[in-house]
């Protein structure tokens, strides 16, 4: 029997977007309110895991031609780096700073260097899902 | 009557027909009779009820506490979208697994829309 997923195609495409905007606002909230990078990068991997189930493994390889092994990488990266970084300013590990900034646009933004901490946990938390996922899909 | 009395009306009218709703959700999955009915009143009437009871927390929020909360109204356009959708999922997988309908029910079109199919072909 031919397969037709054009209901459940369409739909992802369509809500591809809302999970993936709101991954983006729960790990930008993660300061102030409940969110941060964990829930974040996790609920990206799970937006990618809709469209693995909508569509096959090539066709999200093709659209995302990321090796998840190497995102994970480079968010330890990250994280050592900012960990690292306080070390130049000859401060201990992991010392972390702060300040209010005026944006154009923007306005008022505070820039914490926790944040470059929390897009480590952000990318090492996709990149470890998705390797999981993909490594179970393509096992015969 | 002052305004938050209205409100508070509002409120409450949203969160008890949401209550409701979900309650004759769990009466029809209890008592029709095949996957197929079963299915019918849970997307449907679930979906209805949960968003109700969204639209009274959001009213809540922005009407009492004079909090807009946006995350809320997502909410509810991403239910209806999707758990109509999971309704069909669930419903086709059913069928393609050849769970039969129900004894008394009368008419099968996609059965016969198979078979023309299978004749042509």
């Amino acid at each position: 029997m031919k397969i037709n997923d054009v209901i459940l195609q369409t739909a992802t495409k369509l809500v591809l977007f809302v999970i993936i905007l709101f991954s983006i606002h729960l790990f930008f909230a993660g300061h102030y309110y409940p969110g941060g990078g964990f829930i974040g990068g996790l609920m990206t991997a799970a937006a990618i895991v809709l469209l693995l189930l909508a569509f096959d493994l090539k066709t999200v390889a093709k659209i995302l031609p990321f090796d998840f092994k190497k995102v994970t990488a480079i968010g330890l990266l990250f994280a050592v780096g900012t960990g690292a970084g306080a070390l130049l300013f000859d401060a201990p590990f992991l010392t972390h700073a702060f300040t209010d900034a005026y944006l154009p646009l923007l306005g008022k933004t505070s820039l914490h260097t926790a944040v470059l901490f929390d897009i480590g946990v952000y990318l090492v938390v996709i990149g470890v899902t998705l390797t999981i996922i993909q490594t179970i899909g393509e096992s015969e | 009557m002052n305004v938050n009395a209205i409100a508070d009306l509002f409120i409450a009218f949203f969160i008890i027909i949401g209550a409701f709703l979900s309650l004759v959700t769990a009466f029809g999955v209890i008592r029709l009779p095949d996957v197929y009915t079963r299915n019918h009143a849970a997307s449907k009437s679930a979906t209805l009820g949960v968003m109700s009871i969204l639209i009274g927390t959001f009213l809540y929020f922005y009407l009492i506490e004079g909090h807009f909360n946006s995350r809320i109204i997502l909410g509810i356009a991403f239910i209806l979208v999707t758990s109509p959708v999971a309704g069909h999922l669930i419903s086709r997988a059913a069928y393609n697994s050849g769970v039969e309908l129900w004894e008394k029910s009368v008419q099968d079109d996609l059965k016969l829309s198979k078979q023309t199919a299978k004749k042509e072909s």
